[in-house]
């Protein structure tokens, strides 16, 4: 025992708004790549996220990760900055960024990554809508 | 007597702010809902009519024809819109999920064919969250 891999997973959820619009383009380039998704006056979701840790299990502990640990960092860093917020107007994320489910995904991966013991690996998953999800970094 | 259900579903803004108050007083009772730049959800609707089913076809109602009637009228009307500033329906209202729900009853109950009632419209704004309102 001790050097087996394990995935352990957290979930968590945050509703938000967003629209999908690259601003160099015009209105009509926009409509034709985002549909609906480029309305103006925003359109919202509400995405559920799921953390995947893999690494060995600690022999003292049983743990991967303390997943109270892990969840306390998930909401102090991802749902604290993202839930009932404007994506694109509230957060600095994506400012210059467009909120796709993908961009979201890497951003969360960027930040937890910064958090985690490097020996984790990490990977996420994010519901926008039940049938629509993305996951980052590809296994 | 027999009861059958539809769901739809869309994806809306919304906030929920009183313009006669105070930002104050609109974050003190509405928390995160009054962010002034809105926040969204992933709406899940189901539309429950009631009646007997005709003894020709054994449908209550050709569940195609009910379908096209809650997407004509109302999905059409709130997917990937601003439910304040966008839906001619819930003007003037708060855009609560209470208030959507018999908004949302309103809009379905001409359309529907004789002797089939609308029995129920079940609302999740959230998959924590609904609500359910019969008409009463």
């Amino acid at each position: 025992m001790g050097q087996e891999k394990v995935a352990v997973f957290r979930k968590a959820h945050f509703n938000a708004a967003h629209r999908l619009h690259v601003d160099s383009w015009d209105e009509q380039h926009n409509n034709e790549v985002f549909g609906k998704c480029n309305n103006p006056h925003f359109h919202g979701h509400n995405y559920e996220l799921i953390v995947k840790v893999t690494g060995p299990v600690d022999p003292v502990t049983g743990f991967v990760v303390d997943l109270k640990l892990l969840n306390d960092v998930i909401q102090a860093e991802i749902i604290q900055r993202f839930d009932h917020k404007n994506l694109n107007l509230d957060t600095q994320e994506f400012k210059n960024l467009i909120p796709t489910a993908e961009n979201i995904a890497i951003v969360i991966y960027q930040i937890l990554r910064q958090k985690l013991d490097l020996a984790l690996e990490l990977q996420i998953r994010l519901y926008e809508t039940e049938r629509n999800f993305v996951e980052f970094p590809v296994a | 007597m027999v009861y059958l259900t539809r769901l739809e579903h869309f994806n809306a803004a919304h906030k929920l702010y009183n313009p006669n108050w105070t930002k104050a007083h609109n974050e003190a009772v509405f928390g995160l809902c009054a962010n002034e730049n809105w926040h969204g959800h992933n709406f899940e609707l189901f539309v429950t009519v009631k009646g007997n089913p005709d003894p020709d076809t054994g449908f209550l109602m050709d569940v195609k024809v009910l379908s096209q009637i809650v997407n004509d009228r109302v999905i059409e009307a709130l997917d990937h819109k601003n439910l304040n500033i966008e839906v001619p329906f819930l003007q003037g209202k708060m855009c609560t999920t209470e208030n959507l729900a018999m908004a949302i009853w309103d809009q379905i109950v001409p359309h529907l064919p004789d002797k089939v009632h609308l029995h129920c419209i079940k609302l999740y704004e959230t998959p924590r969250i609904y609500v359910e309102y019969f008409g009463e």
